[in-house]
């Protein structure tokens, strides 16, 4: 039904306007791979504040309202790349594949999703990466120009470690204060504070067996 | 409007006293029934917590489950425990030697009842079950959960007409099959497939 | 803790202080117990004149006015209120985590505990942002079933919410038993259809689980047809109520530009004079067939809260009466669905649908594999307590147990 509603403009012409109006701002158009098909548009961290003003305050877009604010954790990984050249070894034409593999870092991201009440228009993704997934886990916040990522921002900081700068109010949200880890990180381990059950399936009944090893005794 | 004071009060007065009085005569505002003495109806589609069907009088042989251990793989909470029967030889059997459904972490979610190809498992609705012993009387062995068909059909006759006709027209065609097999042997007997080919 | 009243940055203080269920204050050298580990210090200074000076107080988690286990903590000049906290994460029992290690179809009776008053709207949810993501079709039939379903638990929760409400201002439950009785009938319907009452897991990609049992669709008439009149009643009892109006009109007053730039969606939003409702922005499923108004507040107080409910019940009472007489026949579910090693194509996928609490959204990527890569709710509850500050500032503590009532939120969705 969304043909209905007043189309928004496409996302390569909004980050034309965009890099016109926010001077050095770096942007990419992220395809998505799904049946939907709903785009993103990529901002780094130092102009998002500007550009997330803009995007609030054309009077075109008028994005005024910030659904969703959530992170993605991308592990690093390997990509393998094969070659295939043809090259005559003893006279023979033979195909020699080449396969090279290199890591792509992971990082975080900060997942946005602005609609416009004004003009019923949306939704316009707007993503943000952080440089790694240590140290410089940081992305800017948008909780100025929305209130509305307040809670949500703090949720990302609690559950994913992305630092937002310039947050009023970073702190845990849901995990309590002294919570150490990131638990929606992918690489989380769980901590081990078992507790037996009686139906131990095969990998809990490892688990029960390792954890009550320490205590002296069989229990699973 | 004009609003004189103290009318809205006497409205949701009346209302109340209407409501007071209306609750011992008016069946619609009695809501309440006295529970171990009286109880509810249980509703067909009612569902609580799984159990495993049999045909016959044989709760071992007649278990339709074949312990393909699907419900043990969908199982959200995973709260199923299947370990399969074994020969002598250690040959694996086409049913379980355990089934036990942790009914302290299932959910009641109706999962497992969906995706069993074999409608081995179904929903009971007994729902009385508290007791004093934690983790043994909660843990439901494949002997507490194995009940017969007739049990099923009476629980929920509509669905179990249906799941008896989807299975009775299987029987059938796998029995067509077998005699269409059958004729087709004892018409070529000795004849080996290759050799009919030119 | 005091704090003084010229101190308007308090939130390091709050910060500090002992938060979830560690019950340890972390370092705090401006607080309570300040190198105390977790046992509760009394403050070492004693409390001497109390006029301009700010006491803090803890409401909740467990008190009953806050819906469940939710925390407010509160600064008091008297009994105004002068700085407001929310703590949360009582409930917290990472859903979106258990859902990135299950299958798609294996998180659905999880979001049947999100948000417990209204696990088929959480289904809806959940279903559109999977069909979003893998193009599933929906049989006209399912629709229909869908927005019954649905606009029954709008029913049922605006009324109990009303209820909740009302309790909190003090009627000592009479509504909110008039209202259970009303959502008893809701509820006994539900069973019959899906099985439980409340955890009802009944919708599935691409349609729904079981067809309508044999004369459910008069059972859902005569409740329709009935609920006008439970309507009535409730608004003879409590609209013109004078102690109600004393109570909530004025209080917890939010405006309508603040509200769309803090999130704030569903009655809460319309109670403020913004014309949002999801049913006619994205008309999402069939909602553009049938009839029916948006009904919006003028003030945005805890009155216009009230109001808008009860009028949106009414329009509910419209739409049920419109989809169960044009209930097509046909099949309930797509055929393209599957239960078993459901893969969508790697991609990523945000729906969303006008819940009865506000906009309920769920963000899914895909990495091609059985479990989606991220699973994200977006907890309209959660949202709405943005302003909880704003909305008490200034009135009393009585007045904030009404603001918080009118907020209408279930912790299993604030907390996931």
């Amino acid at each position: 039904m969304s043909d209905l509603r007043p189309a928004m403009e496409t996302l390569e012409r909004i980050r034309t306007r965009l890099e016109a109006a926010v001077a050095g701002a770096e942007l990419e158009v992220v395809a998505n791979g799904a049946v939907a098909a709903q785009g993103s548009l990529r901002v780094d961290a130092a102009h998002a504040v500007a550009v997330a003003r803009f995007l609030r305050d054309d009077a075109q877009l008028q994005l005024d309202y910030c659904s969703n604010v959530t992170g993605v954790d991308w592990l690093d990984r390997v990509v393998r790349t094969t070659v295939r050249t043809r090259r005559v070894i003893d006279g023979l034409e033979r195909e020699l594949e080449q396969t090279t593999e290199h890591t792509v870092p992971g990082y975080l991201e900060a997942v946005y999703h602005l609609y416009s009440v004004a003009l019923r228009h949306g939704p316009l993704v707007l993503r943000q990466r952080t440089a790694d997934r240590a140290d410089g886990a940081r992305v800017a916040s948008l909780t100025p120009v929305w209130r509305s990522a307040e809670f949500q921002e703090r949720e990302v900081y609690d559950l994913f470690g992305v630092v937002f700068e310039g947050h009023p109010d970073l702190r845990r949200i849901l995990m309590w204060d002294e919570f150490r880890d990131h638990p929606m990180r992918k690489d989380y381990v769980e901590p081990d504070d078992y507790e037996y059950e009686p139906t131990p399936h095969d990998e809990v009944l490892a688990k029960a067996r390792r954890h009550y090893a320490g205590a002296g005794g069989d229990r699973a | 409007m004009k609003h004189t004071p103290g009318w809205g009060l006497l409205k949701g007065l009346f209302e109340t006293a209407r409501n007071f009085v209306g609750s011992y005569y008016q069946p619609g505002r009695l809501t309440t029934i006295e529970y171990p003495d009286e109880r509810l109806p249980v509703q067909e589609n009612f569902r609580n917590f799984p159990m495993l069907i049999y045909d016959g009088a044989d709760p071992e042989r007649g278990l339709r489950c074949v312990g393909c251990k699907i419900c043990e793989k969908e199982c959200p909470p995973q709260c199923i425990y299947i370990v399969l029967e074994r020969d002598r030889s250690g040959k694996v059997q086409k049913r379980p030697r355990l089934f036990d459904i942790d009914v302290s972490v299932c959910m009641s979610c109706q999962i497992c009842v969906e995706v069993c190809p074999f409608d081995a498992i179904k929903m009971n609705t007994e729902y009385e079950l508290s007791t004093g012993d934690r983790f043994g009387a909660l843990l439901l062995r494949k002997a507490e959960l194995a009940k017969p068909n007739e049990y099923y059909r009476r629980l929920h006759p509509t669905e179990a007409a249906e799941v008896d006709a989807r299975l009775a027209a299987a029987a059938q065609a796998k029995a067509a099959a077998q005699a269409k097999e059958q004729a087709k042997l004892t018409a070529k007997p000795a004849k080996p497939a290759w050799s009919t080919q030119p | 803790m005091r704090a003084q009243a010229g101190d308007l940055e308090m939130r390091g203080a709050f910060a500090a202080e002992p938060h979830g269920g560690g019950g340890r204050s972390a370092g705090s050298d401006a607080g309570w117990g300040a190198g105390a580990g977790h046992e509760w210090v009394r403050p070492a200074e004693p409390v001497g004149r109390l006029e301009g000076e700010w006491l803090e107080v803890a409401m909740g988690p467990h008190h009953p006015s806050t819906h469940g286990v939710f925390r407010m903590n509160v600064a008091l000049e008297g009994e105004r209120i002068r700085k407001l906290k929310p703590v949360f994460g009582y409930l917290h029992r990472n859903h979106e985590k258990i859902a990135e290690g299950t299958t798609y179809l294996g998180s659905m009776p999880y979001t049947d505990r999100l948000d417990y008053f209204c696990s088929l709207t959480n289904n809806w949810a959940y279903a559109l942002a999977v069909e979003t993501l893998a193009g599933l079709g929906v049989p006209e039939r399912a629709e229909y079933l869908r927005v019954i379903t649905g606009e029954l638990t709008r029913l049922l929760n605006h009324a109990c919410l009303v209820g909740f409400l009302l309790h909190d201002m003090g009627t000592m439950g009479t509504p909110l038993m008039y209202a259970f009785r009303e959502r008893e009938k809701i509820l006994d319907l539900f069973e019959a259809l899906t099985g439980a009452r409340m955890m009802c897991n009944y919708l599935r990609f691409g349609g729904c689980r079981v067809d309508v049992p044999a004369g459910w669709l008069a059972g859902a008439q005569r409740v329709v047809d009935e609920f006008p009149r439970f309507l009535d009643e409730f608004e003879n009892l409590l609209t013109t109520n004078e102690i109600v109006l004393a109570r909530s009109q004025g209080v917890g007053v939010l405006s309508g530009a603040l509200a769309v730039n803090a999130g704030i969606t569903g009655p809460m939003l319309r109670a403020s004079g913004v014309n949002y409702d999801l049913r006619k922005v994205d008309r999402y499923g069939i909602y553009d067939r049938f009839n029916f108004r948006v009904p919006l507040g003028e003030h945005g107080d805890v009155y216009d809260r009230y109001m808008v409910r009860i009028l949106e019940m009414r329009e509910s009472v419209k739409i049920l009466a419109q989809a169960l007489k044009d209930l097509p026949p046909g099949p309930i579910l797509d055929p393209k669905s599957k239960l078993r090693g459901f893969r969508p194509r790697a991609g990523e996928a945000y729906g969303r649908i006008e819940a009865p609490k506000g906009e309920l959204g769920f963000y899914l990527i895909s990495d091609g594999s059985v479990r989606p890569y991220r699973y994200r709710v977006r907890p309209p509850s959660l949202i709405n307590l943005t302003v909880l500050e704003e909305l008490c500032l200034g009135h009393t503590v009585a007045d904030a147990v009404i603001v918080l009532g009118s907020v209408d939120i279930v912790l299993g969705e604030v907390d996931r």
